[in-house]
């Protein structure tokens, strides 16, 4: 199955894990990528743990079940990595991005992943920053892609202002640019 | 009838416009969804520049269809995981991106009951729902049926009650499988829009008039981004014509009725014409399929076989599970097995003749049913399978596993298992358990 990259997001309800699985399966799409994004449902309310998964390929993608055996793990929310395994089938190969203001070796000792590469980036803070509010889910896209160069950042970029444009209008639209690219500046990798 | 018609029909039109407004908010995924549906984008694959390639959900997917084949009445009542098809077409009304009439029901028995008197007077007429509301216009799904009015239903699949669930399985379209509807079930969101125009053809065409439900997996399929490809709107509406009703309830020079007492006299010929339009609709469906095909450059049919050719074991399977056991299938060759699979794109009409022939050649069959029809037989799809197979005269050894009840996932690994399983059936010459289940805590 390796001609598919599969991306799993864990956050917590209303930090937009969901949209951030999103965006970059829509800026691969753009790049003429076969794509799936896709949360997973529980009960939902803001602050409960969710999961959303994102799946590129260069192939049409068959598969419709949650991905089990990601190539990278992005955690929106630094306080799930006490109470959940997110590091669950990732590989030695694999990548972990981390929102946190903790160090790489910390987040390596915290979650015992001892092989992949780690990246961290304390994505809340340049939300609040930024935009006032803590909405790590744009500033991860661009730490994310640091990491790994999914997309080039100027389709996410140009994808996000598509998106929230309208929807929140341009200086918010801006502080979310500015967000993405600053994390990616920022994010410390290991 | 009339009398539970919700609200006031102008009957003057040609064209049934009927107003009644209520507002419900299912408001279960409150702010995980702030769709804006007048901002889709639109975009070309770079590789593919003359098609459109967007990214929808499957319930996006359902309300893009609808949106260009602009039906005359739309009625429905949001239910999860139908709700975004609901809130995405009222704001493609609000929009004035269609002319529809949209009316917002008190309730899903309202939803249809408002589809049957719009239907009766000639309009092109939609609805949704997912399990409960599904079994809440229970006793008007019928109604639709038998009246033989082509209604269009795009169904998202879910549990139902009770334990309360939210989450995809089949038990609600596979309970209205008897009430004369003909059923489509989707792989993916791409089918979902696709079967979507497709129902509306197959629906009115002359020879069948039936209403035709097409169902998806909820959550799963109605849910997940993909990248679906959107044909021209002018090509949409082309391929589904416009719509006339020969003999409509508002066409006062020519009076008809519908829905009348019908006793002892005519009641059982009324219900045989009924099962002749079903046969017709086997035979007819692949005419409207191959108009499709040419239309869109698609390759649609009754069914659909997978790697089966040379196969020696095979899965059946329905919606979003196909794509998984696709892969599964894959994988499994490339180890050497002779691994196939079998999807029924229609499960309403039953195309027993295509099924049996291809699934003639294979040693041993698994049916995955995502609903439990407790009959202690298995469930709908397999009891149906089997006793189709019971006049073949080479006919393969079969076993059921019910799988995925309220949401539970179903991986490669489970569907890996059922292959194994097929292969001991095969070795042994013989069926160990007939009903099991899959991913189940015992």
């Amino acid at each position: 199955m390796k001609d598919l990259l599969e991306i799993r997001w864990h956050g917590r309800g209303g930090q937009g894990a969901k949209t951030a699985a999103q965006f970059l399966a829509e800026a691969a799409l753009e790049l003429g990528k076969y794509i799936q994004a896709f949360p997973e449902y529980g009960p939902e309310r803001a602050g409960a743990p969710i999961r959303s998964y994102t799946r590129i390929s260069d192939k049409p993608i068959n598969i419709h079940s949650p991905v089990t055996n990601p190539d990278v793990v992005a955690v929106v929310d630094p306080t799930l990595l006490d109470t959940i395994d997110v590091t669950n089938g990732l590989g030695d190969d694999g990548i972990l991005v981390v929102n946190t203001h903790e160090d790489v070796a910390a987040i390596r000792k915290k979650t015992n992943f001892k092989k992949g590469k780690v990246a961290v980036c304390n994505a809340t803070k340049i939300s609040l920053e930024i935009l006032k509010i803590p909405m790590p889910n744009t500033p991860m896209l661009g730490a994310l892609l640091k990491v790994r160069n999914i997309v080039p950042i100027e389709n996410l970029e140009n994808e996000v202002k598509k998106k929230f444009l309208k929807k929140i209008g341009q200086e918010k639209t801006d502080g979310n640019i500015k967000a993405i690219r600053r994390a990616h500046k920022e994010v410390k990798i290991g | 009838m009339r009398e539970r018609m919700p609200g006031k029909m102008h009957q003057d039109e040609t064209r049934c416009k009927a107003v009644i407004l209520t507002t419900h908010f299912n408001g279960w995924h409150g702010i995980y969804f702030k769709l804006n549906s007048n901002n889709m984008p639109t975009k070309t694959k770079q590789k593919e520049k003359t098609k459109n390639i967007v990214a929808l959900t499957g319930d996006q997917a359902a309300s893009e269809a609808m949106r260009q084949i602009d039906p005359d009445v739309v009625a429905a009542y949001p239910i999860t995981p139908q709700t975004e098809i609901v809130m995405n077409f009222s704001q493609f009304v609000d929009d004035g991106k269609v002319s529809t009439e949209m009316i917002h029901v008190e309730s899903e028995h309202s939803a249809m009951s408002a589809c049957v008197g719009s239907a009766v007077s000639g309009a092109r007429t939609m609805t949704a729902t997912s399990a409960n509301g599904l079994a809440l216009m229970w006793e008007i799904v019928y109604i639709a049926a038998s009246t033989r009015l082509p209604i269009v239903m795009p169904v998202v699949n879910r549990a139902l009650s009770a334990p309360i669930n939210i989450h995809c399985d089949h038990s609600d379209s596979m309970g209205a499988r008897d009430s004369g509807w003909i059923q489509i079930y989707c792989e993916n969101a791409q089918e979902v829009y696709e079967n979507v125009i497709v129902a509306v053809k197959v629906a009115e065409h002359k020879k069948i008039l039936l209403p035709v439900m097409v169902c998806q997996d909820g959550f799963i399929t109605s849910h997940g981004v993909e990248g679906i490809e959107i044909f021209p709107d002018d090509k949409v509406k082309k391929f589904i014509g416009e719509y006339k009703l020969e003999h409509t309830l508002i066409d006062v020079d020519n009076p008809v009725t519908y829905g009348p007492l019908d006793l002892q006299d005519f009641y059982f010929e009324h219900k045989r014409q009924q099962s002749e339009a079903m046969k017709n609709a086997i035979t007819t469906i692949p005419e409207v399929l191959a108009e499709f095909n040419r239309t869109f450059g698609k390759s649609h049919d009754l069914i659909e076989e997978y790697r089966l050719n040379d196969a020696q074991i095979g899965i059946v399977a329905l919606s979003s599970t196909v794509g998984t056991t696709k892969t599964v299938v894959d994988e499994l060759r490339k180890e050497g097995l002779k691994v196939g699979l079998l999807k029924p794109r229609f499960f309403r009409p039953f195309p027993k003749e295509r099924i049996t022939k291809a699934l003639a050649g294979l040693k041993a069959v698994a049916v995955l049913d995502r609903s439990e029809s407790f009959s202690n037989e298995g469930g709908p799809l397999f009891t149906e399978i089997k006793a189709a197979l019971y006049e073949s005269a080479k006919r393969p050894l079969v076993t059921n596993y019910i799988y995925g009840l309220g949401g539970r996932d179903i991986f490669p690994e489970d569907i890996k298992k059922v292959y194994k399983d097929l292969e001991d059936i095969k070795k042994n010459g013989k069926v160990g358990s007939l009903v099991n289940y899959l991913g189940v805590r015992d």
